[in-house]
């Protein structure tokens, strides 16, 4: 499934350049789920990452 | 040669002794031509007082974002529009933070909570957390909760605590431009409490606030009268939301300055490369940091933020012959 939410700004990926966040998010984990924009619980661990969406589940490094 | 580097060579690395307010501001203001040997003599002094050996710590966030305070540059603050949205770590998730700083070959592991200072259910967790770590891992427990009573530093001390974390973030003068909430003063007195209870104080900030560079020698000259075991040097690294989004990320050479002027400054304490400095410094970065007055890194993510993969510092420490600490020399 394609996303439609960026996952680090919240606004649709089909409004504007988010090539900034793209860059940004090689050092930041998601925060916004790419399915429907909801916030996200992030943790951060020392050598990882989870965020959870209430609606679509959890996600991690790839 | 600038003749503070003179100076500095007599006085800093011959002597022990750190630069005044005055001088930090003539390191910190060096012209480009002279910066490589400022960081040399930096690189000196740390050698010289410090000894070879990189002290390397993880963090961990156990609460974060939802804080009542209004830190500029602080992405957890529940007082302004930031995506990041409050979480607690459980009890097994810590202990597995821990272990994975373990597996890194740091010492110290550090629990932080986004809070103006604990409250008993932070407490409890706190007690419990230490606990479960100390019995399932080999490693120090530092920590980092705000503001503290005088119960809750004897608390701490008596779990086992054996580091707390506390910055002042920027110097006096500049502070009321950063933090509306709570004082500069405030901050010290906790630093005060954890000295006297026995504990090691850890305190440091972040440069690249908006603090003028006077101000940031103003910093250093502070921190160097409370004399802390560690400082942590933060880089601005401008967060989504918060007050400071917008403020630009310092100039390389700049942090550069402000590593060995700190250096300069204090020529026996622990200088702990913190977040921002990939952003700043890009992956270079940590090399010249290293080879210019820091002997210590945080390892791995930082509390909201990622870092760099663990083994490239790790990587990098062997390459330039810096040994990682080894826990026994902590204790």
């Amino acid at each position: 499934m394609t996303a439609i939410w960026c996952d680090r700004c919240g606004v649709a990926r089909a409004e504007g350049d988010h090539t900034a966040c793209a860059a940004a998010r090689e050092l930041e984990p998601p925060r916004y789920c790419p399915d429907c924009r909801r916030r996200m619980k992030v943790q951060v661990l020392p050598t990882g990452w989870s965020a959870s969406c209430v609606e679509h589940g959890t996600l991690s490094p790839r | 040669m600038a003749d503070i580097l003179d100076r500095a060579r007599t006085q800093v690395l011959e002597r022990g002794v750190g630069l005044d307010e005055s001088d930090i501001l003539e390191v910190l203001t060096i012209p480009d031509e002279d910066l490589t040997a400022a960081l040399q003599l930096a690189h000196e002094v740390r050698m010289r007082w410090c000894g070879p050996e990189v002290e390397v710590e993880g963090i961990v966030s156990l609460k974060t974002g939802g804080c009542p305070e209004d830190c500029h540059f602080c992405s957890q603050s529940g007082l302004f529009t930031s995506p990041v949205r409050a979480v607690w770590l459980d009890i097994p998730q810590l202990v597995e933070a821990a272990k994975q700083t373990a597996a890194t070959g740091a010492t110290e592991f550090c629990i932080v909570a986004a809070v103006r200072g604990p409250d008993a259910r932070l407490m409890k967790q706190m007690r419990a957390g230490v606990a479960a770590i100390r019995e399932a891992v080999d490693i120090q427990v530092a920590a980092s909760l705000g503001m503290l009573t005088q119960e809750q530093v004897d608390e701490l001390a008596e779990m086992g605590v054996h580091r707390y974390n506390h910055n002042l973030e920027t110097c006096r003068s500049y502070f009321p431009n950063v933090v509306s909430t709570h004082s500069w003063e405030e901050r010290w007195e906790t630093l005060t409490m954890v000295r006297e209870s026995g504990m090691e104080v850890c305190c440091g900030g972040i440069i690249g606030l908006g603090e003028s560079v006077e101000q940031r020698a103003e910093f250093a000259a502070q921190l160097a009268s409370l004399a802390p075991h560690e400082v942590p040097l933060n880089f601005l690294n401008p967060r989504p939301g918060t007050p400071l989004e917008n403020q630009p990320v310092l100039a390389p050479r700049d942090a550069l300055r402000a590593i060995a002027a700190f250096r300069l400054a204090m020529p026996k304490t622990i200088i702990r490369y913190a977040g921002g400095r990939e952003i700043t410094l890009g992956d270079l970065g940590t090399r010249d940091g290293l080879l210019g007055g820091v002997n210590a890194v945080i390892v791995g993510n930082y509390l909201t933020t990622l870092g760099r993969p663990a083994t490239a510092d790790l990587e990098l420490l062997k390459e330039l012959s810096m040994p990682v600490k080894a826990l026994s020399a902590t204790l």
